[in-house]
């Protein structure tokens, strides 16, 4: 299953309406939380608001999650390492009040699990990539063991 | 592995903060590792049966802010942490300050979703907490906040 996500607080009628026109191509069940967008999807069984606990429970069963790039998906992705394709919100479209989101996906870009989808345009290429990206659980990006070992000398207070 | 007899406290409030502890939890385990967050719950889903529970709260709300930084201190007075961390948010803030007050060494890593600015617990961590790190390169300098890499 695939699980297409835009967050609760906000509609994302762009990533919504590409992901339902896409959903008959790809062999998989696609569920969608669709936030407060006006777009009524057709081939995905879509939901405004998922409570967090079925969340969790759909993010460890999805194969692959399509999101808008909000840290909390990410997270949680991370969490049950599940690969993750972000699509970032635009300020221009009316999509969020600035472009704090492309800021997320260029930082993001290339760790462990996330793969970047700059518009709609570029998701099959990337659906299809996140599809073949194997368990990724125990590949830690090198910011991740950075973090890690900076944690570990601060803990036995060696130099950082 | 060599300390693993320090005695740390690792405080997060549920969501995004405690997700972050969790991505960090391969490091912290090495040590006498004590938790706190706001929702216990979410804690033994991971399981971890003993965190103890620390009141929500925000800037917005006085009165549970007093409370949680009560709690704070007896939790920091009941485990004694030679080390104190937090992810967020500001029931953490709160165990830093407690941390100030018995002597513990404080480390604040300001959430991974702060990618514009400091959070504002953040910003105060810069003063009180002896090491204040973002998990942006961009929002780093030599002085505070550093950057020494992502939970991503």
């Amino acid at each position: 299953m695939i699980l297409v996500t835009v967050g609760m607080q906000l509609g994302f009628d762009r990533l919504i309406a590409a992901m339902d026109a896409l959903a008959p191509t790809l062999g998989l069940p696609v569920i969608a939380q669709t936030g407060k967008g006006r777009y009524a999807p057709q081939h995905m069984d879509a939901q405004a608001k998922i409570a967090p606990a079925e969340f969790e429970r759909l993010v460890q069963q999805s194969r692959l999650i399509v999101s808008h790039a909000g840290i909390g998906t990410v997270l949680t992705a991370a969490r049950f390492a599940k690969p993750i394709i972000l699509v970032p919100r635009r300020a221009a479209l009316g999509e969020h009040r600035n472009d704090h989101q492309l800021a997320t996906v260029n930082q993001l870009s290339g760790r462990p699990g996330i793969l970047v989808a700059m518009d709609e345009a570029a998701l099959p290429a990337r659906i299809a990539e996140g599809l073949a990206v194997k368990d990724w659980s125990a590949v830690q990006s090198s910011t991740a063991r950075q973090l890690h070992r900076a944690l570990a000398a601060f803990i036995e207070n060696r130099p950082l | 592995m060599k300390s693993g007899s320090t005695r740390v406290l690792a405080a997060a409030s549920g969501g995004g903060h405690w997700e972050q502890l969790m991505l960090l939890r391969a490091t912290l385990d090495n040590y006498d590792i004590r938790f706190a967050t706001t929702e216990p719950a979410v804690a033994a889903q991971h399981g971890i049966e003993s965190a103890d529970r620390l009141p929500d709260c925000n800037q917005n709300k006085p009165l549970q802010s007093a409370l949680c930084g009560l709690v704070a201190l007896w939790i920091v007075l009941k485990h004694r942490p030679q080390v104190v961390i937090s992810t967020g948010a500001a029931p953490g803030f709160f165990c830093i300050l407690a941390g100030r007050l018995i002597g513990a060494r404080t480390l604040w890593i300001d959430s991974v979703a702060n990618g514009e600015q400091l959070s504002l617990c953040g910003k105060l961590s810069q003063r009180w907490a002896h090491e204040c790190w973002t998990q942006w390169e961009h929002l780093s300098s030599n002085a505070r906040p550093r950057y020494f890499g992502a939970v991503l």
